[in-house]
């Protein structure tokens, strides 16, 4: 029983930041109907930016914004100069640039840094909290949920209480009706890009801490646990991202935990599988049209 | 005043005694072509200050093209289209600025918002009650939302999903998001179609008081009855040809809109009231949508 307690705490940690991932993913695609296989790549390249900033001034904190910042500025620089020039009404060209992209950011992130890991200290304690002789979640793991619920809940009151979140619905659902209603639909996608950008690089710089290390590839499984999520959400549905992450995340954590490490991947694309096959759009986007 | 031939069109003007400042809307040889189909071919019309005038003609006539030529959405070949004296700007997202709001045949709702939401869009974007419209910025936009749709009796449905409404009240609520800017030119295409005999009057009813209150009505519509009653002018096209322009009766009674168009749909005006190309399919495509 204490093993189970202990699995479902850090699986629930873990599943947070799948689910902050596959909320990324899930924004971009809401946005440009792009889903962004670089998304993986560029989040690496804004945790290099963000362990090169903690390792010039020794501030977790620092690095962390520089992160946020270089995952924005990449969302930019990805939709502006790169997505902008693929042809629209069709995501399969969209995919395949992705593809291209991740291939030239994970080589030259190989050139420069080289293949070794590059351990990442964690800015919290990472042995558990012990609650009635139970090993519990640790410091950080605690630190990861409080960032991931923080995130969530800013990114739900953006895009249901505000202004610009109307418009990045709106823009989203049908652009050329956006357009005639005045809402700048390029300007929305641009930022589209830079929030789920932002949001991957946030993901990917939480979970590297707890992993070998960095490396040009640190954020492939991370890439496809939350793709998975995403998948089994609902690839339109912000709820469907977040309880999909807490469902991999658990799952995932008890497999390794009772089965071995080797059987939870196993597990996971098992689990993608049977939803593709009985609900192919995702569970919580089925729910959402039937509601609507 | 006698109605207008485009062998040699004129640019038709607003009825006399209205205002003499800018037209509100003028249209000036518009020529529009996609390849080699020539959809508008020197059209030409104004609309005026609180004026509400109709464009009717058979389906392919180009009266859909004419909204989107002055939306923005496609280029024109030649001519020009100016708002209050003023050219009109190239892009749809500045419409709103401008001063013009327009609905669709499609609809054009977001699906899983709620009605409140839908309507609430334009006013996000922060650009209506800027240049052309004749309404201050709200500082309120949930509460000018409100107010539009309490003026067009849908209050109990603020917080529907738009998906779950009825047709009609689907119509209301694209009428709503084009009236919430409080714009100077409302642009609507077939407000009508698909709805019964009561929703129509109560159409009607909120034309007239959105003229009444200062703002130009431009309207594409397919039920006869609907637009002698209610435009003071109307323009028809056919084959992307202004044939004819003027009051409604005497349009009515001109031989060759007759022949191009009202007389094909004698017998079915008899029947319901409706003009030659509205049929079932236009109604289903409306449905659909």
């Amino acid at each position: 029983m204490d093993r189970l307690v202990f699995l479902l705490a850090t699986g629930v940690a873990r599943g947070a930041v799948f689910a902050l991932f596959a909320l990324s993913l899930v924004i971009v695609w809401r946005a440009a109907r792009v889903v962004n296989f670089a998304q993986g790549a560029m989040a690496v390249v804004a945790v290099f930016v963000a362990f090169g900033v903690t390792a010039a001034t020794g501030s977790y904190w620092l690095g962390l914004g520089s992160a946020l910042l270089t995952g924005a500025v990449l969302g930019v620089v990805v939709e502006r100069g790169v997505m902008n020039h693929v042809p629209a009404g069709n995501p399969l060209p969209g995919m395949i640039v992705a593809i291209g992209l991740v291939m030239v950011l994970q080589s030259g992130l190989g050139m420069l840094f080289g293949p070794q890991h590059r351990p990442m200290a964690a800015p919290f304690d990472e042995r558990p909290f012990q609650v009635g002789g139970v090993p519990v979640l640790s410091p950080y793991d605690v630190f990861v949920l409080v960032v991931a619920v923080v995130v969530m809940g800013v990114l739900a009151l953006l895009f249901t209480r505000t202004s610009l979140g109307l418009q990045l619905r709106a823009s989203a659902f049908a652009p050329e009706v956006s357009r005639l209603l005045g809402v700048r639909v390029p300007r929305m996608l641009t930022i589209g890009w830079v929030l789920s950008s932002a949001v991957a690089a946030l993901a990917a710089l939480l979970l590297v801490p707890t992993e070998l290390g960095l490396n040009a590839h640190s954020a492939d499984m991370l890439f496809v646990h939350a793709f998975t999520v995403a998948v089994v959400g609902g690839l339109d549905s912000p709820v469907g991202a977040l309880l999909g992450g807490l469902v991999v995340g658990v799952l995932m954590t008890l497999v390794t935990g009772y089965l071995g490490a080797t059987v939870a991947p196993v597990a996971v694309l098992v689990l993608l599988a049977t939803v593709l096959l009985v609900r192919p759009a995702g569970i919580f986007a089925a729910i959402e049209a039937r509601q609507a | 005043m006698m109605t207008t031939r485009s062998s040699a069109p004129p640019v038709p003007g607003p009825t006399p005694g209205t205002p003499t400042r800018p037209p509100c809307l003028e249209v000036d040889r518009l020529t529009v072509a996609f390849g080699g189909l020539t959809a508008l071919d020197d059209v030409s019309f104004t609309v005026g200050a609180g004026e509400t005038v109709a464009l009717i003609g058979p389906n392919g006539a180009g009266k859909t093209t004419v909204f989107n030529a002055v939306c923005g959405l496609v280029r024109p070949r030649g001519g020009s289209i100016r708002l209050g004296g003023r050219p009109a700007p190239g892009s749809p997202t500045r419409l709103v600025a401008a001063g013009v709001a327009r609905t669709l045949q499609g609809l054009g709702l977001f699906s899983g918002m709620t009605v409140l939401e839908n309507v609430m869009v334009p006013l996000a974007t922060g650009a209506a009650g800027t240049r052309g419209t004749h309404g201050d910025t709200p500082e309120d936009p949930e509460a000018a939302a409100r107010a539009t749709l309490d003026r067009l009796g849908l209050t109990s449905l603020v917080h529907r999903p738009v998906d779950a409404l009825s047709y009609p009240d689907r119509k209301q609520v694209a009428l709503a998001r084009a009236l919430v800017t409080r714009p100077s030119l409302l642009l609507l295409d077939e407000p009508a179609g698909g709805l019964g005999h009561d929703d129509i009057d109560r159409l009607a009813q909120t034309v007239r008081d959105v003229a009444a209150d200062g703002c130009s009505v431009l309207l594409v519509e397919h039920h006869v009855d609907f637009v002698m009653g209610l435009a003071d002018r109307v323009v028809v096209l056919d084959f992307g040809r202004v044939i004819a322009c003027g009051p409604p009766d005497e349009v009515r009674a001109d031989p060759a809109v007759e022949t191009a168009y009202l007389g094909v749909s004698a017998s079915r005006e008899g029947r319901d009231g409706l003009g030659p190309a509205v049929d079932g399919q236009s109604i289903s495509a409306e449905a659909a949508s």
